[in-house]
């Protein structure tokens, strides 16, 4: 008995429950709430985006990792899993087939697998997807279907713009703010989720609530997320007040295109983000301040993805600067 | 009792396992003497003891069989009677092969000046430097899992000056109760070890931190020390690794260690409670340190317990005394899960430094698949030093030792809270350990040199 095999390894001689694998499920999990959002707002075309970009995320990372890199396929981690869901996120549910087809190829192949796989990716592999589609086929990604509820018929073909689209158009035709107002939806339609839009960032509540779980479940600190939110709302407040009627107010800015989809999942990707809350901060106050410059500043009506890819590129130097402070380094008195 | 208030603990980082404490109502027994102990003559930090002994001498307990090596070094005691069968290289808890004297136990005739009466002896009548002396030859070491020799410990260097001790009754290592128990059975003896010591550092103040999971040692000793002046019990919310010296100082008093320190440059002075209870027993019963208790525990155990056991027993006794060896046995640890050491084979003889002998199943003992890092920031979160493990690892695994001693990776304390909660199972702390030993052996041969410089 004395002498049969031991396992002779270095401590800790135990570990803690999570996994990567229960990390992502999460991460599911907390996106569920937005997902239903979507396919009662849109339809059948939400659920066959989702479909899509999930089936061919994975299928992708499966080959690429089978016949090209030759290693063994890590498609169970379920981070392809992840990927597929969010890109679905940040496109209109209207999307061709084969575009969510290519923007899964861009996200997996050229974002993710070609700087090493999991874990090693500078940029949000999703976004990177979305941003590719979005500047190849600019018609097709910003021909959002207007929502099923406030839609008289069941024709699929119905499209409209987005309330910041419609902002941006109005500015650029000299149109007042105030009737402005009147062909935009309101804040609690907004809140909710009825208005038009990629078809998972349509929905503030939903994702908070995704967001709550996420915080509950320790997955994401809240740094990013309130960092971002509150620069959007103070640096769009603070033009708002200098000039009420170039500007739209700070409220609308937070509720509209992908500010809550981008702050509680996009750029939180623990992948590309930074690693201490004083660089947290900072990265999320980076997006918000970028974000609001392309949407006021700009050519394009909503800056978010481009916000988060940019601030991606600064994590390293994040990084480098901000550091926790060290046990020992600090005066005592 | 309501405590959640004035709970303290340190600031930063730290994790919590499961307690697990499996044995934590069984009181202490004694474990009967094996028919051979084999006793190592390193059992503690610094240089080994020389043995004094040869083959065929009779022995009693509490006698000399090894003379300390030096300053940091101490006395090794015969922890059995009977006649010195060999003295040879035996396998410890360290995996290496080292010199142990192997006594054949015959009877147990302990030297005729020992007290081994039960009674309570609390006036204490030895001078500062009387009770240094004496600890030193009584072979006692520092019992917490470090066994830095005790005289040492109370000798600040030039210059310094202890102003506080604290007392570690945290145990934060999930399994282990014997200092729990300690506490609740040998309450009386560990206070009036606590005042031996303060009298040898000079110091007025003592607090004691014990951690909120032992709500009836925090109790008991309060009532104890009700009305005390100078000792005071300060309960501590539960938080691994709050046992860690430096994380206690934090705990305590809110001062931290400078890096590199010890906590003599901030004038306090550590012990644990099993090395008071030795202080006790050496300097009021005249006992040299030839046993101290062990948690033997492990949830496919029959019966967790803690025994007081004699140095040199093998392993395996007390895993017998405990219900045997488990059929799917995949791992023994000497001390906790969290810093404990894997034991290479069950016969390894216990020592001064054995706080618990764990018993994991072959499925708690598998290692679980390495990811790679997903930059979830918990190690970085979680550490109590301020560390970034996933980044030390990165750069061990470079081999770019000099940017990783840069960021102070010798700063770190070993407590595995950043493998214990990685989400891809890194093994960070062994790299850590790596680039940890690589710039060790680095300042050694530098040392070295420049002694071989200044020769010439």
């Amino acid at each position: 008995m004395s002498q049969q095999k031991l396992t002779v390894s270095l401590s800790p001689h135990t570990s803690g429950k999570d996994s990567v694998h229960r990390v992502m499920i999460d991460v599911v999990i907390a996106l569920l709430p937005a997902l239903a959002m979507s396919f009662y707002i849109f339809g059948f075309g939400a659920f066959r985006v989702t479909l899509l970009a999930v089936f061919s995320c994975v299928l992708f990372e499966y080959l690429i990792q089978k016949f090209m890199l030759k290693v063994k396929p890590t498609i169970n981690d379920g981070s392809a899993v992840v990927t597929g869901m969010l890109l679905a996120f940040n496109l209109p549910s209207n999307l061709p087939w084969w575009m969510v087809i290519v923007g899964s190829l861009v996200a997996i192949g050229i974002a993710k697998m070609s700087f090493g796989g999991l874990g090693n990716n500078p940029f949000n592999p999703a976004l990177v997807g979305r941003v590719f589609l979005f500047i190849s086929f600019p018609v097709a990604m910003t021909s959002w279907p207007k929502p099923i509820v406030t839609r008289m018929s069941l024709v699929d073909a119905v499209t409209g713009a987005t309330p910041l689209a419609i902002v941006k158009e109005g500015f650029k035709n000299n149109v007042a703010v105030t009737e402005l107002m009147t062909k935009l939806p309101s804040y609690l339609d907004l809140f909710i989720g009825k208005v038009g839009g990629s078809l998972g960032e349509i929905s503030a509540a939903a994702l908070i609530l995704g967001g709550m779980y996420l915080l509950y479940r320790k997955v994401i600190s809240w740094h990013i997320p309130i960092a971002m939110l509150l620069t959007v709302f103070v640096f769009s407040g603070i033009l708002w007040r200098v000039s009420p009627d170039k500007y739209i107010d700070p409220l609308f800015q937070i509720l509209t295109g992908g500010i809550f989809l981008g702050a509680i999942f996009m750029a939180t990707d623990m992948v590309t983000s930074p690693m201490t809350p004083k660089g947290m901060i900072i990265f999320g106050c980076g997006i918000g301040l970028i974000t609001v410059v392309i949407r006021v500043f700009g050519a394009y009506p909503e800056g978010v993805s481009f916000a988060i890819l940019i601030m991606n590129a600064f994590v390293p130097l994040i990084d480098k600067f901000c550091k926790p402070s060290k046990y020992g380094l600090v005066k005592n008195g | 009792m309501k405590l959640k208030k004035e709970l303290k603990t340190f600031p930063k980082g730290g994790v919590h396992p499961a307690d697990n404490k499996l044995s934590a109502n069984r009181p202490i027994e004694e474990l009967p003497l094996p028919q051979t102990v084999a006793i190592p003559v390193s059992q503690h930090l610094g240089a080994p003891a020389k043995p004094i002994v040869a083959v065929g001498d009779t022995v009693k307990v509490g006698q000399v069989i090894a003379e300390s090596g030096g300053y940091v070094s101490t006395n090794i005691h015969a922890t059995a009677s009977g006649i010195v069968a060999k003295i040879e290289d035996v396998m410890d808890a360290t995996g290496y092969r080292r010199l142990a004297v192997i006594i054949n136990v015959e009877g147990d005739n302990w030297l005729e000046n020992i007290d081994r009466t039960p009674d309570i002896k609390s006036e204490i009548n030895a001078s500062q430097e009387e009770i240094i002396k004496k600890v030193q030859a009584d072979g006692i070491v520092g019992l917490g899992g470090a066994t830095f020799p005790l005289h040492v410990k109370l000798t600040p260097p030039k210059g310094k000056k202890a102003e506080m001790l604290l007392i570690n009754g945290v145990e934060c290592e999930p399994f282990l109760t014997a200092d729990h128990r300690l506490m609740l059975e040998k309450g009386q003896e560990i206070l009036v070890g606590i005042r031996i010591v303060m009298r040898a550092l000079d110091v007025e103040k003592t607090l004691i931190g014990i951690e909120a999971n032992k709500l009836d040692a925090i109790e008991y000793l309060r009532t104890l020390t009700e009305g005390d002046v100078g000792i005071h019990v300060i309960p501590l919310k539960v938080q691994y690794p709050q046992g860690a010296e430096k994380q206690l100082v934090e705990a305590l008093t809110s001062h931290q260690v400078p890096i590199g320190g010890l906590p003599i440059d901030v004038g306090i002075v550590v012990q644990n409670i099993g090395t008071i209870f030795a202080v006790y027993e050496s300097i009021q019963k005249n006992k040299p340190l030839v046993d101290r208790v062990i948690t033997v525990t492990g949830k496919k155990l029959i019966n967790p317990s803690n025994f007081l056991v004699r140095f040199g027993v093998p392993t395996i006794d007390l895993i017998k005394a405990a219900g045997g060896l488990p059929q799917d046995t995949g791992k023994i640890i000497s001390g906790g899960p969290m810093m404990g050491k894997a034991l290479n084979t069950s016969d390894v003889p216990v020592t001064k430094g054995t706080s618990g002998i764990l018993v994991l199943s072959k499925n708690e003992a598998k290692r679980e698949e390495v990811l790679p890092c997903i930059r979830c920031a918990r190690c970085v979160s979680h550490c109590p030093l301020g560390l970034e493990p996933y980044l030390l690892m990165s750069l061990v695994e470079k081999g770019m030792i000099d940017e990783a001693e840069k960021e102070i990776i010798t700063n770190c304390c070993e407590c595995g809270s950043c493998a214990y909660v990685c989400p891809a199972k890194r093994p960070l702390l062994d790299y850590i350990r790596l680039g940890k030993s690589i710039i060790m052996q680095r300042n050694r041969e530098a040392n070295q040199k420049a002694v071989q410089e200044a020769r010439k």
